[in-house]
C-alpha cells in the first residue's frame, strides 16, 4: 500500500533494525526447513513473503532485495525499475515524472537512507536484476545460499 | 595533405579510426580533445523522421567547425525516428565523432550489447549510457518498456565489454569495443544533495565523461562543481554543462511544464518576457551561461542543446568564445551535401 511504504521510509531507521533483526532469523528458520522438507514448502513460504514485505514495501518480489541498500524503498515501484536512481527526470516537488501522483521512489530512497545507520549504502552500485529471480523468495534465496556455503 | 604527421593525427580518410593514443580508451576525437585539456563543445543532432542518409549529413553539416561531437539521440521522448546507431554510422563515414546515445527503454542486454559491438566495429568512438524516457510519454505509450538495465548498470556492461573483453555471459571477445564512456546528470532535479552522490556512482560505474541536463540557474552548477570537487570527481570525469537554447518565454514555460527535470529559473522567464526580440534573448542567455559555465573549476565543456534552432549553434559558439579561437574538426568532402537553410 502507498501510504504504508510511505511511512516505512519515514521510519526506516526503526525498520532497517527490524529487517536486519527479522531477516536473518527468518533465513536462519528456513535453512532448517529446507534442510527438512526441501522445496516442498517453497509456495506457501514465498506467499508468506510476499504478503509481509508487500504490506510494508509494496515489494514486487524481484527476488533479489535491495531494501538495506535504498533506503527502505523498493526500486521496483519505479516505473522504470531503476535500481541506481533516481532518474533525471524527478518532479521540481519531489514527485514522480511517470506517476506524477506518487513520490520518486527514489527521493524516498535516498531520505531514508540518510536516517540509516547503514544508510551509506545507498551508494554502492547495483547490478541489474536477475530476471530469473522474478516472483522467487529472496529468503529462500538466502537460506539456501549460506546452506550451500555450509 | 597526406604526410607521415597528418596521416597519424588524421587519419588517411576522413572515416577512418585514429590511431589510439597512450592511456586513451577509444579511437576518437572527441576523447582527444577532453584530454588533450581544451575546452570542448558537443551538440545534439535531432535524427529523422526518414530513412534518408542525406538528411543525417544536412543536418549534421549545421556544426561543421564548431563541435567536437555530436550525440545521436535515443528514441529521445519516446518518439519514434531514425535510431541513434544508424544516423552514428552515417556520421563516421564522413569521419565526425557521433557519441551514441544508447537508453534501456528499448532493448535488453542481449540487445544492448551487441549494438555496442556494432557500433564500434562501424568508428563510433563514444558513448552515452542513459536510463531514458518512460514509454507513456512518447508517441507509442502502448509499447512494453524494458528497461532490463538502469544507466549505472549500462555502464558497467559497456566497462565489461571494453575492459574485460566479455559478455556478461562471460564469452570471450575477439576485439572488444573500444568506447569513451558517458552519462548524463542533473545537478537541477531533486534530490538535489543526492545528486553529487549519484554523479559519482556513475564514475564508479565506468563514466568517463558526464553531459548535463540544461543547466539555466548557475548558482546550482556552482554549488554542484564545488561539491563534485570535494570528492574528487573532477579529477576522473569530464564535466560537459548543458545549455538550452529558449525560443520564448512560452517555450520556457512549456520545457518546464512538460519536461520533468527542467528546472528554468523564474528571472530568465522574465527576462524572455520583457524583451523585445525574445528569439535573440534566447541565444543570448545560452551565451551567457556558457561563458559562465567555462569559468567554473573543473567544468570541461559545454553540450548545446538547440532542439530546432540548431541553425543557431555556430553563431552561439562563436559569440561564447569558450572555443578560444580553437576550430573543431569538420569534413571536408561533403561538396555534395546542400547545406540546409540557416
Ligand atoms: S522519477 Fe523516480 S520513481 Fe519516477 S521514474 Fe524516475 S527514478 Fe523512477
Amino acid at each position: 500500500m502507498y501510504r504504508v511504504r510511505l511511512w516505512s521510509v519515514r521510519r526506516s531507521r526503526q525498520m532497517e533494525w527490524l529487517y536486519n533483526t527479522f531477516n536473518p532469523l527468518v533465513v536462519k528458520l528456513l535453512r532448517g526447513v529446507v534442510k527438512v522438507f526441501g522445496t516442498r514448502l517453497d509456495k506457501p513460504i514465498t506467499a508468506v513473503e510476499a504478503a509481509a514485505k508487500g504490506f510494508f514495501f509494496d515489494c514486487k518480489m524481484c527476488g533479489d532485495c535491495a531494501l538495506s541498500r535504498t533506503g527502505m524503498s523498493c526500486p521496483m515501484n519505479c516505473p522504470k525499475t531503476i535500481r541506481n536512481g533516481p532518474c533525471g527526470g524527478v518532479r521540481e516537488n519531489g514527485m514522480c515524472e511517470v506517476k506524477p501522483e506518487m513520490r520518486c521512489v527514489w527521493v524516498a530512497a535516498w531520505d531514508g537512507a540518510s536516517r540509516m545507520q547503514h544508510g551509506d549504502a545507498i551508494k554502492q552500485v547495483n547490478f541489474a536484476v536477475d530476471h530469473r529471480l522474478k516472483g522467487k523468495s529472496s529468503w529462500l534465496k538466502l537460506a539456501r545460499e549460506e546452506l550451500g556455503d555450509d | 595533405m597526406t604526410d607521415r604527421a597528418t596521416i597519424d593525427a588524421e587519419g588517411l580518410n576522413p572515416g577512418d579510426p585514429l590511431p589510439m593514443l597512450e592511456g586513451h580508451v577509444s579511437h576518437g576525437r572527441f576523447e582527444r580533445v577532453l584530454r588533450a585539456g581544451h575546452f570542448a563543445v558537443s551538440t545534439e543532432i535531432a535524427p529523422p523522421d526518414s530513412a534518408d542518409p542525406e538528411e543525417v549529413l544536412r543536418r549534421a553539416s549545421l556544426f561543421d567547425g564548431y563541435v567536437d561531437a555530436i550525440n545521436a539521440t535515443d528514441g529521445s521522448g519516446a518518439n519514434c525516428h531514425m535510431s541513434s546507431l544508424a544516423v552514428c554510422a552515417i556520421l563516421t563515414r564522413e569521419g565526425y565523432s557521433p557519441v551514441i546515445q544508447v537508453s534501456c527503454r528499448d532493448r535488453n542486454r542481449i540487445a544492448i550489447q551487441g549494438d555496442l559491438l556494432g557500433a564500434s566495429a562501424l568508428g563510433v568512438c563514444s558513448v552515452l549510457c542513459l536510463s531514458g524516457d518512460d514509454v507513456s510519454v512518447g508517441d507509442h505509450p502502448e509499447a512494453k518498456p524494458v528497461f532490463d538495465f538502469d544507466s549505472v548498470s549500462l555502464l558497467q556492461t559497456v566497462r565489461t565489454l571494453r575492459d574485460e573483453s566479455r559478455f556478461l555471459s562471460g564469452r570471450q571477445l575477439d576485439l572488444p569495443p573500444r568506447l569513451f564512456l558517458g552519462a548524463s546528470i542533473n545537478p537541477f532535479a531533486p534530490p538535489r544533495t543526492a545528486r553529487v552522490d549519484q554523479f559519482a556512482k556513475k564514475v564508479s560505474a565506468g563514466a568517463q565523461f558526464v553531459q548535463s541536463q540544461y543547466c539555466f540557474d548557475i548558482d546550482m552548477a556552482r554549488d554542484f562543481m564545488a561539491r563534485a570537487r570535494d570528492l574528487g570527481l573532477t579529477q576522473d570525469c569530464y564535466v560537459l554543462m548543458g545549455v538550452g537554447v529558449l525560443a520564448s518565454a512560452k517555450t520556457a514555460k512549456w520545457l518546464k511544464g512538460a519536461i520533468p527535470g527542467v528546472h528554468i529559473p523564474d528571472h530568465v522567464i522574465r527576462r524572455l518576457e520583457q524583451a523585445e526580440k525574445p528569439k535573440a534573448e534566447g541565444r543570448k542567455i545560452a551565451v551567457e551561461l556558457m561563458q559562465q559555465l567555462a569559468e567554473i573549476d573543473g567544468i570541461s565543456g559545454i553540450h548545446l542543446m538547440a532542439y530546432k534552432q540548431e541553425e543557431w549553434v555556430g553563431e552561439i559558439v562563436t559569440q561564447s568564445g569558450v572555443l578560444q579561437g580553437r576550430k573543431p574538426w569538420a569534413p571536408t568532402r561533403l561538396s555534395h551535401i546542400q547545406p540546409a537553410k540557416a
